[in-house]
């Protein structure tokens, strides 16, 4: 069918085994003498995609955006963007703009001059340069303190400056560091909004670094979750939170329960595991290539179980796969939805996420109530390391 | 001693101590809190080593010079009566308006230090500029090596210099050997010789204020100016240079006010018509013994660098107030 491949190559162009990456990363290690802050790292970017690049504190977001803009030279591996190599090219010669997650904003120069510097360095003139800098600081809502001095200015307003200038150049390939991790929910909403509409409208290629798995959810079309310098995982948001490959992920995004078990017995695509952490046995609708008696992990999301009062008059029917019976320990309500923690006896806890569909002060389950979990046999996952 | 003596010593030793109580009691009750102590401590220091000393040195230059002991005329003069009569003669300034060497001493004064600070400033701060840039190991070595000259004498190191540009000295003999000049160059003895002793002396003073002010700057801006598709050398120009103007005028300053009084270097290795303020000094004060003249010299000379520093004072305020 040429046309469904074309949709494909036009709005997920990863899936197309012809689309040509517009940023490629091959085998890119960096060492900082004994210590590897990135390794093997190989990454393929689509023009006009909003990479994400997850993961926890020092894990090596920073370096490896820094190798991007040109300010580290990889140990080993190459960087192509636009199908040339620019591994050794000074980052004033790239085609890309980097926003700090330090800011680095001038001190001596206002708001405005800021903006205007790399628009300078290209020698725009002078009247499209006052519309472009204009229209940037409109954006991040700055107009009126253009003439300020950066130290004039709260960390929310410094951020804003510091991506007004990494936009304005308007480049190829925009690396933003932690864009919005200093800004209030209300502004850091919008701003997602407006990077979204940049995107669509000058097909800026953007590679985001966060630590805010919602932020990476809603803004990229594929995000990489990295772990101690190596990429764990990459997907499209819904695939990486309903598809992780592995522990590290499934637990890194969003809350998951996970069960240690070994592979009882393989029926088709239902897999039963044996767990003595659950008490026990689950089964799982998998093509998970597990062989028996193997060590793996069940792991179940929270909103994916359901939760209700156990019957009071009826007799205990002995376990069940996929449900337990317990005590709820905690609840935490949010508004939209109720978090329970549920004990099912020796030590282990299971979380589970309802929905608050009625409106209600009386809780049908409350604190200590006994309950009975259970899920169905699709929403599991198997996940061998 | 009699004992009607040690009576009256004892009596005054008492009054004394009381009036010192008084004293005490009279500073208790001033706000002299530990951080007033602290605040204070800079002012008694200038009060006592640059207040009093300049008070004295004004009220010579107002008097007139005499064959005595000390050679000027007293300010205050206790006549019949009960009130004293001061004599303050302007004389001094009169005279220093009037001779054209003083002006001519000043102005060259000025001049040579202008030149000197500037050549402090092109040589010192690449050698700043490497220095902070050095690797962490380096950079405490490289510091070492730029204050070791400190560790002889001034005086000795000035010498030295006669022995390197003199007429058959270091580097003509060099010269003539290699066979580049026919003979030997006139290094000695002129002004080249006084910017040569000048800028080789103050030249830790200014290396040291820019290395601490480069020393600090935050690469990330370098790095971001780079981002912004600006060049190295560019990047130095917009971001660097103006970064460090707090470290250059710190340097030059410290360059510019010793060197317009400098003494030694242009007696050692200036020529007979090299004029500085400073040999105007020392001869008016030792050959001349005109003390008042002296004087009036050096008020004039503090003049002529304080306001220019009052000036520096207020910009450097001003840059602070936009980098903190
Ligand atoms: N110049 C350097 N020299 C030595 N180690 C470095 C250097 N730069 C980074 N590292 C180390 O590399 C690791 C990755 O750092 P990086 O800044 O990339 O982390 P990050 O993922 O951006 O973290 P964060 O979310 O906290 O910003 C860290 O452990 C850090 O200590
Ligand atoms: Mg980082």
């Amino acid at each position: 069918m040429p046309e469904a491949s074309a949709t494909a190559g036009t709005l997920e162009p990863w899936r197309d085994p012809q689309a040509r990456p517009y940023v490629r990363i091959e085998g890119v290690t960096k060492r900082f003498g004994e210590f590897t802050a990135v390794d093997d790292v190989s990454l393929d970017i689509f023009r006009s995609e909003l990479f994400a690049l997850l993961g926890a504190s020092g894990c090596g977001k920073t370096t490896l955006l820094r190798m991007l803009a040109g300010f580290e030279r990889p140990t080993s591996g190459r960087i192509l963007i636009d199908d040339q190599d620019v591994t050794a090219m000074p980052p004033y010669e790239r085609p890309v703009n980097m926003m700090f997650q330090s800011y680095a904003l001038f001190p001596h120069m206002s708001v405005e001059q800021n903006v205007a510097f790399g628009l300078k360095q290209d020698s725009v003139p002078k009247a499209e340069l006052k519309a472009r800098v204009g229209e940037a600081l409109e954006l991040v809502q700055l107009g009126p303190w253009a003439r300020r001095k950066p130290h004039q200015l709260s960390g929310g307003q410094r951020q804003r400056v510091a991506l007004a200038r990494a936009l304005v150049k308007r480049p190829k390939l925009l690396l933003l560091d932690e864009p919005l991790a200093a800004l209030d929910k209300k502004l850091r909403e919008k701003t997602q909004f407006e990077l979204m509409n940049i995107q669509d409208e000058v097909g800026v290629t953007f590679v985001v670094v966060t630590h805010d798995q919602e932020e990476a959810m809603t803004l990229s079309t594929r995000m990489a979750v990295m772990d101690r310098g190596r990429v764990m995982q990459v997907g499209t948001p819904s695939e990486v939170y309903e598809f992780p490959s592995t522990r590290f992920t499934a637990d890194f995004i969003g809350s998951i329960n996970v069960f240690e078990g070994r592979v009882r017995s393989i029926d088709g695509d239902l897999v039963v595991v044996e767990s003595p952490q659950f008490g026990g046995e689950l089964e799982v609708a998998s093509q998970a290539r597990v062989a028996q008696g193997q060590t793996v992990w069940v792991a179940v999301r929270p909103e994916k179980i359901s939760i209700a009062p156990r019957g009071e008059g009826g007799a205990k029917e002995g376990r069940r796969r996929n449900a337990a019976d317990g005590v709820v320990q905690d609840i935490a309500y949010l508004g939209d939805t109720s978090v329970f923690r549920v004990d099912i006896g020796n030590g282990t806890l299971i979380e589970v996420t309802q929905t608050n569909l009625f409106r209600s002060i009386e809780r049908p389950i409350d604190w200590d109530a006994r309950v009975t979990l259970s899920w169905t046999a699709n929403v599991g996952l198997i996940l061998s390391e | 001693m009699s004992v009607a003596a040690r009576k009256e010593q004892a009596r005054s030793d008492g009054r004394v101590s009381a009036l010192g109580k008084a004293t005490w009691r009279a500073l208790r009750r001033l706000p002299l809190k530990g951080r007033s102590a602290v605040v204070a401590a800079p002012y008694i220091w200038l009060g006592l080593f640059f207040l009093v000393p300049f008070i004295i040195v004004l009220k010579i230059s107002l008097s007139q010079m005499i064959v005595a002991r000390p050679p000027f005329t007293p300010l205050l003069t206790w006549t019949e009566g009960w009130w004293p009569q001061v004599q303050a003669y302007l004389d001094n300034y009169v005279w220093l308006l009037q001779d054209p060497l003083y002006w001519i001493a000043y102005l060259n004064s000025v001049k040579i230090a202008l030149i000197s600070t500037l050549g402090c400033l092109l040589i010192g701060y690449p050698m700043a500029y490497g220095i902070a840039k050095a690797p962490a190991t380096a950079r405490t070595l490289l510091l070492l090596m730029v204050i070791l000259p400190f560790w002889t004498s001034f005086l000795l190191r000035v010498y030295a210099w006669i022995g390197i540009l003199k007429q058959n000295g270091l580097i003509n003999n060099v010269l003539m050997w290699l066979g580049i000049i026919p003979e030997p160059l006139a290094m000695l003895h002129n002004d080249f010789s006084v910017y040569v002793g000048i800028i080789y002396s103050y030249l830790p003073f200014m290396i040291l204020p820019l290395y601490a002010n480069l020393e600090k700057m935050d690469v990330s801006l370098l790095e971001a100016a780079a981002d912004l598709g600006c060049k190295p050398w560019k990047a130095f120009l917009s971001v660097t240079l103006p970064l460090s103007l707090p470290g250059i005028v710190a340097g030059s300053m410290l360059v510019f006010i010793p060197a317009v009084g400098e003494f030694v270097i242009p007696e050692l290795l200036g020529g007979p018509d090299t004029l500085m303020i400073g040999r105007v000094l020392w001869n008016e004060f030792f050959n001349n013994r005109d003390w008042p003249v002296a004087s009036a010299v050096t008020i004039v000379l503090i003049l002529v660098l304080v306001i220019p520093i009052v000036i520096f004072q207020r910009q450097q305020a001003k840059t602070q107030d936009v980098l903190e």
